[in-house]
């Protein structure tokens, strides 16, 4: 995207008055979307985006400017007022000389999106549609939606990194209303990976359309969730979005560091039940969260956060690592060139345990199976979390029987990691997120085995 | 604003003429460009320290293709002459595979004219870098010497930036708008007895000596303070009291059930309900984007039809849908002019700026008349919690508990249940003290009676 000679000048000019670390993230992204709604293929829509952003760190201020012209003239400019942002006033700092970071992308694509014509990405739309309205009669709505992206990054940095990555994202999702008795249900699915258009070659979206429908369906003859505290079994795939909100985003450095995580100063210390081990691994190939380097040029890792119940680690950006004195953790990442990089989790998950999950719902005399969960939200500061259950169960004497409705899962995440005993040899990932952080959006994963936790809140509207 | 960012022009002419050249060469087909450019500034601190001070320029094109009925989209992050081409191309080359459309429209003019808005403070351009950090610094040492229980603030930051954006098309569409804003905002972090509870707080203005710090000082404090010990209550039902910035809240989900596009799809619980009561007689509320005490008024909605009044509720009673030009042709009626969108995505009818009715009762009176009842804090979850097609409603909560007309102890991780149809008719006051907000909008205090609140 820029050349090397280019890279040098514009890090120069950065720390020409006195920088600690200048950086200069480039991106080109090129992205296709359609939709089917209503009986109908709607617009298709097309997105190019391509700029780069300067950061200069001088002590514990960060100067940052981004223009979408990559001519040099423009980047030397945006050094400058990134420079003067950060209040550089010094001598020069020496640039370490660039050197090429080799990191592959843990993913492998076969057919970039660009080789496939809008002809074939539409007529998925209508074979899922088709798929969805197959299921019954009652099915009286179908959207659907593809999309894929593909994004080039290139970092240099003072410290002498110059990495590339070529991240391609697919996705497609399916919701459905089904319209009964009990009013009109919803329904939705989604799958989406860091691979290309052979993607639907392993991955049916009539399957996954027949999914969205039953879901939807299913509800129709769901009662109203009851109220109340309660055991909650959640199933394998379901319920890594709670794991992420409510634990992860404690675990990241730059919220421990300003005191707005029930986790900070607890390294070492039971956080969890001994069963829990928390990982976010930036390396899993094709899954959401995957690529070769974060957004700093680091190579993506596998990090252990929670070992056996023991707080092990948080995870760290580079400005975050720098000041303890110690390596990233492969975790900054950013919404685009035009946003500061900051702690972001990739793919988060819980390890599989031992338990056959048919013996942790037969062991339950009763409570709630939660087969997926919604969006939800999260205070940060506490671990106070909500989502909503999109498929939910009730379990009567050890048995999964009747579905039931528009209920929310309630709850405190360090609480929760205390109170489950028991977790499932299944694990599953679940489905592709985007993660909003100070109103940065960045694609996340997640993923947990069937577990067991006592005492969580559900809210339901049964009287 | 920072050396080296694009600064703006005298006048729209020249942004109006580079759409117009994006429009040459229609042939057989309608066009709609939106081009946008702006530059931002960000200083965000943290311990009396600058932690980021961000400059940047940024701008943005949106290309709508309309050719024998079917659309094609496309966009880009420059005003690059060479990729603005090259999106239209893109833009035309995805209409070939939509499928048509007979309804599928883009804005005409229709002879209303705009309503005059004064967005525009220069001065909002000239605030040194240091007044700026100076600023942010001064309301994180007010928020912290406020109250011994807030220790620190997760981010305090002052913001600032200017806009403007003109939307042209071959059906004759040329509309111009610009505007400055600036804010300040604060996330407080409360401690006591082991427990920490995040606040927040914010201000928006069109330049900076409106922006109320004091006010965010207060609120954001109080805030983070007040859920300071906070335990579950038994469930009940009970009277809910919700301040104007939740009542508009609440009352924002109804209005995307108000959309046409959602109506016409079969995924409103109030279609067909036009002329009929869907909420008690106190309610009054219209989506009207011309007020100019507001910081949300517009002239132009996202397809350059000049804005306008629309009553959505009147005495609980239905009083229309939101239209954009598509819709509207589906419906046979003329567009609202409530296409909302940015210069990136496709347009669609929604909400611009609620503006409630008031009520007569002070927010003091209002709390008098509850025996047992919630004074909502914060909603969580109200986007995965309300099913928009059935109006289910179940959504968590916090806030102080009310008894004999008195606010006492704090409450959360608790759950509301019941559905937008229910909670509508069940207001049983709406207060005298309307406010604009930070967002924009028009609200007063409401009271919902007899909901299910569920805790322990």
């Amino acid at each position: 995207m820029i050349d090397q000679t280019t890279l040098e000048k514009v890090l120069a000019t950065a720390s020409a008055a006195g920088a600690d670390f200048a950086e200069v993230f480039a991106e080109d992204r090129t992205a296709t979307s359609a939709m089917l709604d209503d009986g109908r293929v709607e617009e298709l829509s097309s997105s190019r985006d391509r700029g780069a952003g300067i950061r200069v760190v001088v002590g514990e201020t960060t100067g940052f400017a981004h223009t979408a012209d990559l001519s040099e003239g423009s980047l030397l400019a945006a050094a400058a007022t990134a420079a003067a942002g950060a209040r550089a006033a010094g001598p020069g700092s020496r640039v370490q000389a660039l050197d090429r970071v080799d990191a592959p992308n843990p993913s492998v694509v076969s057919t970039y999106p660009e080789e496939i014509d809008k002809a074939t990405k539409v007529a998925l739309l209508r074979r899922a549609e088709d798929a969805a309205r197959a299921e019954d009669s009652s099915v009286t709505q179908v959207s659907a939606r593809y999309a894929d992206s593909r994004r080039r990054i290139q970092v240099a940095n003072t410290d002498g990194v110059l990495a590339t990555d070529d991240q391609v994202r697919t996705l497609f999702s399916v919701s459905t209303v089904a319209t009964g008795d009990t009013g009109m249900q919803t329904g939705r699915e989604s799958m989406g990976h860091t691979v290309g258009f052979e993607l639907f070659d392993t991955h049916d979206v009539a399957d996954l359309a027949s999914r969205a429908a039953r879901r939807a369906i299913t509800k129709l003859g769901a009662r109203p969730a009851p109220s109340g505290e309660m055991t909650v079994v959640i199933g394998p795939g379901g319920g890594g979005v709670m794991f992420h909100e409510a634990c992860g985003h404690g675990l990241e450095a730059d919220l421990v560091g300003k005191g707005a995580s029930v986790f900070a100063g607890r390294i070492g210390e039971q956080v969890a039940s001994p069963l829990v081990t928390l990982v976010d691994d930036g390396t899993m190939p094709g899954e959401w969260g995957a690529g070769a380097i974060d957004d700093e040029g680091r190579p993506r890792r596998r990090n252990v956060l929670i070992e056996n119940g023991i707080l092990v680690d948080y995870m760290w950006d580079g400005l975050r690592a720098r000041e303890k004195g110690r390596p990233s953790s492969g975790n900054g990442r950013r919404q685009s060139y035009a946003h500061l990089p900051m702690v972001r989790m990739t793919n988060t998950y819980l390890l599989g345990g031992e338990s056959d999950p048919a013996d942790i719902v037969a062991d339950t005399e009763s409570g709630v199976y939660v087969a997926h969960l919604g969006g939800g939200q999260v205070n940060t500061a506490t671990g106070d979390f909500v989502f909503g259950m999109t498929e939910a169960y009730l379990i009567e004497g050890g048995r999964i029987t009747e579905p039931i409705r528009e209920g929310n899962l309630i709850g405190n995440g360090p609480a929760v990691l205390t109170r489950i005993d028991a977790v499932g040899n299944d694990f599953a990932m679940g489905s592709p997120g985007t993660c909003g952080k100070d109103g940065q959006g960045v694609a996340v994963g997640d993923g947990v085995p069937t577990l067991r936790a006592h005492g969580l809140t559900i809210g339901g509207t049964a009287a | 604003m920072g050396d080296g960012l694009p600064r703006p022009t005298e006048d729209l002419s020249e942004l109006v003429a580079m759409a117009e050249r994006l429009l040459d060469g229609a042939a057989g087909e309608e066009i709609e460009v939106v081009l946008s450019r702006g530059a931002s500034t960000s200083v965000e601190v943290h311990d009396g320290e600058v932690e980021s001070f961000t400059s940047a320029g940024s701008a943005a094109a949106g290309v709508r293709v309309l050719s024998e009925g079917r659309l094609g989209f496309a966009s880009c992050g420059t005003l690059d002459p060479e990729v603005l081409r090259e999106t239209v191309a893109e833009a035309r080359d995805n209409c070939r595979f939509s499928e048509a459309d007979e309804h599928n429209a883009i804005g005409r003019p229709d002879g209303v004219a705009p309503v005059k808005q004064v967005s525009w403070f220069p001065e909002v351009l000239e605030l040194g870098a240091r007044d700026k950090v100076e600023r942010a610094i001064e309301l994180e040492r007010q928020v912290i010497g406020t109250d011994p229980r807030v220790g620190s603030a997760r981010s305090t930051s002052y913001d600032d930036g200017w806009g403007e954006s003109v939307v042209v098309s071959t059906t004759g569409i040329r509309a111009e708008s610009r505007g400055t804003t600036c804010s300040v905002g604060t996330q407080p972090l409360a401690n006591a007895d082991g427990e920490t509870q995040i606040g927040w707080g914010y201000d928006v203005a069109r330049r900076p000596d409106e922006l109320d710090d004091s006010r965010v000082v207060r609120e954001s404090v109080e805030r983070a303070t007040k859920l300071l010990g906070a335990g579950k209550p038994p469930s009940a039902r009970m009277a809910i009291l919700l301040e104007p910035r939740l009542a508009v809240t609440l009352l924002g989900v109804v209005t995307g059930m108000l959309s046409a596009e959602s109506v016409q799809k079969g995924r409103s619980p109030f279609a067909d309900r036009v002329g009929e009561t869907i909420a008690a007689p106190v309610l009054g509320l219209v989506d009207d984007p011309t007020r100019s005490e507001s910081l949300g008024a517009e002239e132009f909605d996202g397809e350059g039809l000049a804005c306008r009044a629309n009553p959505l509720i009147s005495a609980g009673v239905l009083q229309g849908f939101l239209y954009d030009s598509t819709s509207a042709s589906r419906s046979g009626v003329s567009s609202t002019a409530s296409a909302v969108r940015s210069t990136r995505s496709i347009p669609g009818p929604g909400a611009q700026l609620l503006v409630m009715e008031p009520g007569d009762r002070s927010r003091d009176e209002l709390l008098a008349g509850i025996g047992l009842g919630l004074a909502v804090e914060s909603f969580a979850g109200l986007h995965s919690g309300v099913n928009p097609v059935s109006g289910d409603f179940s959504v968590g909560a916090n806030g102080l508990l009310i008894r004999d007309g008195q606010l006492a102890e704090p409450v959360q991780e608790i759950t509301i249940a019941s559905s937008i149809q229910r909670l509508l008719l069940d207001i049983s006051a709406v207060g005298g003290d309307f406010e604009w907000l930070p967002s924009g909008s028009g609200g007063a205090s409401m009271v919902i009676d007899g909901v299910a609140v569920s805790g322990t």
